[in-house]
């Protein structure tokens, strides 16, 4: 790790918080478009405009959208994002209640499916060609067009109408065994995975092949090395990179993912509670939720992107 | 002689067959194609039409596909939201497509400062999930159907502004278009004529993809209530409104989600088939 490999990643890392500047207008202007504001909303019916007026003060909304743009961001920087508007909670105290719950759900799913997705994608690419290969192949590419709900009420009607090994409803909160555990996370994270593992195992076994085809596993192949050793000890060390590439990326979609399980499931994370405020139109908590969103997103965009720079020495120059 | 005749056709016969793959998934979009522009009017049932007290009634001569939560036809119901699933989805391909391959010819052709600042806001753009812009866009306008077309058409704009733009920067340095530039013609005849007939075919292909990316999109807003509104409904919304009936295992659940899935399938097959291993992306 010399010097210009440390510039190239704070380079990355100053782009992303850039990147995640200019998401917050994008967020910001499109969720301040229409007339009509918070004030507004929470009078309803009782507006006059005397009421209005102080509202508006009292909230700021008075001043013109730059300021108000910067006292936004401002807040949303201390951990203050605003009061919601449906019941008067402050918008951090809503995400702070659910944001363990979301997490547990994508660390749950990662960790089942990373390694499940590692294992196939090397899998195939050691039998490229193979029959499973190609069934392998064929299921992905199937799981990857469907939508997240099919494969959600598939797995309720099989596993929980069917056969009745598992509820059709997450409750998170009264998980005191091992076993209860795996009974409210089974059908989520099942889900989840379906999408990611199939995306997973796309990338790592074509980072794999790519690997396979170069010139000094040619070379090892030449001097009798068997084909389990080859891809090992070979192949994978090189392949790392973009396999740690393909898993960040992947794990990015996650978060298209998690919006629609949660929501089937009932669980109470991040992505339902966004889900119900964006039907209630209630905006704080739907510009929080957005930009929690968009740094996670990006934060896993710059890891797939340092780990691809750290893995070859060509970019780093 | 004989032998010799055999060989030579056996030998260029791989290249000439069609791939079946591509030709059922063709088949299978021809067929959804056409539901979305007659299918509602040959629908059995009235839409609205209520069958008495057969509430997630299963497959059946009167009902091929069973009755949803309120007795109706699920047969009617899927060929009423075929235009919804279909049409959005496809008006909404198109502004992203063209839109996006407009926008990446003009940058392409102009360079400069008007190349720079739109591969700067698609950068931006692209780290917006798509799902979530929707449902910012959802939260800010409420959900109507132009809302929907124009959400979808530019949530998936910048991808295929990005491909667009690769691919016109390639064309661009062939010798033909040198060749045209210094003869003199015109930037839109070289635009239309010289580069856009030798891009078409991934352009195509990555049409393709969105159409599908989108169809998923919008049929998961549905699902989550946010996209078409009652009365009228995608298969999405459709999958929602009877998903009461999945502890019944009532067809009406899974009907309408398997037929986003055949679309889909379809589509990917297509892709396939035709326009060789291009994989997604992203």
């Amino acid at each position: 790790m010399n010097s210009t490999t440390l510039r190239l990643i704070a380079n990355r890392f100053g782009a992303g918080i850039l990147t995640l500047l200019a998401v917050s207008v994008v967020i910001f202007t499109i969720t301040n478009l229409l007339p009509g504001d918070a004030a507004q909303a929470m009078l309803g019916q009782e507006s006059t405009p005397e009421l209005l007026a102080a509202l508006r003060e009292k909230f700021g909304l008075d001043q013109p959208a730059h300021i108000r743009y910067f006292h936004w961001l401002g807040g949303l920087l201390q951990g203050d994002p605003g009061v919601a508007l449906a019941n008067g909670l402050p918008v951090a105290e809503l995400i702070g209640s659910r944001l363990p719950n979301s997490l547990t759900l994508a660390a749950a799913t990662a960790a089942v499916s990373v390694p499940l997705a590692l294992a196939i994608g090397i899998g195939t690419a050691m039998v490229r060609g193979s029959l499973f290969d190609r069934v392998v192949n064929v299921a992905t590419v199937w799981v990857v067009s469907v939508p997240e709900f099919l494969i959600a009420t598939v797995a309720v009607l099989i596993f929980a109408v069917k056969l009745r090994w598992l509820s059709a409803l997450s409750r998170a909160d009264d998980i005191a065994t091992f076993g209860e555990f795996l009974r409210v996370y089974a059908m989520p994270v099942m889900t989840l995975c379906c999408v990611i593992v199939a995306q997973m195992a796309r990338m790592t076994r074509a980072a794999v092949i790519d690997q396979l085809n170069s010139s000094y596993v040619e070379m090892a192949r030449l001097k009798g090395v068997r084909p389990v050793r080859m891809v090992l000890t070979h192949a994978l060390p090189n392949a790392v990179g973009p396999i740690a590439n393909a898993v960040a990326l992947s794990l990015s979609y996650l978060i298209g993912g998690v919006i629609i399980v949660e929501s089937i499931f009932n669980y109470p994370g991040i992505a339902s509670l966004m889900v119900d405020s964006v039907t209630m139109r209630d905006m704080p908590v739907v510009q929080a939720c957005a930009m929690l969103f968009c740094a996670g997103y990006l934060v896993l965009l710059t890891i797939a992107d340092v780990a691809s720079v750290l893995s070859n020495p060509r970019l780093r120059k | 002689m004989k032998p010799t005749m055999i060989s030579s056709t056996a030998r260029r016969k791989p290249r000439a067959r069609l791939p079946v793959a591509g030709v059922i998934g063709g088949v299978i979009v021809a067929f959804w194609l056409v539901m979305a522009v007659i299918g509602p009017y040959i629908a059995p049932h009235d839409v609205g039409g209520v069958a008495g007290d057969a509430v997630f009634a299963p497959i059946s001569a009167e009902y091929p596909l069973g009755t949803d939560y309120l007795g109706r036809d699920m047969l009617s119901r899927v060929l009423h939201g075929a235009p919804y699933t279909i049409g959005v989805a496809l008006a909404a391909v198109i502004v992203a497509s063209f839109g996006g391959t407009a926008l990446a010819l003009f940058a392409a052709a102009s360079g400069g400062w008007f190349d720079a600042i739109v591969s700067r806001i698609v950068d931006v753009k692209l780290s917006i999930p798509s799902k979530l812009l929707a449902l910012i866009m959802i939260a800010a306008f409420g959900s109507s159907v132009p809302v929907l077309i124009l959400t979808a058409g530019i949530g998936y704009m910048p991808g295929a502004y990005r491909i667009s733009r690769a691919l016109a920067v390639n064309v661009q340095a062939m010798d033909y278009v040198q060749a045209a530039r210094s003869r003199g013609e015109g930037l839109a005849y070289i635009t239309f004529y010289e580069m856009l007939p030798n891009m078409l075919r991934p352009v195509l292909a990555d049409l393709g993809l969105r159409f599908l990316f989108i169809v998923l999109l919008l049929s998961g807003m549905s699902f989550l209530g946010l996209g078409v509104q009652p009365p009228e409904a995608d298969w999405g919304s459709l999958v929602r409104e009877n998903i009461i009936g999945l502890s019944e295992g009532a067809p009406a659940v899974i009907v309408p989600a398997i037929a986003i899935a055949t679309l889909t399938i379809a589509v990917n097959m297509v892709i396939d088939g035709f326009a060789g291993r291009k994989r997604r992306g992203g």
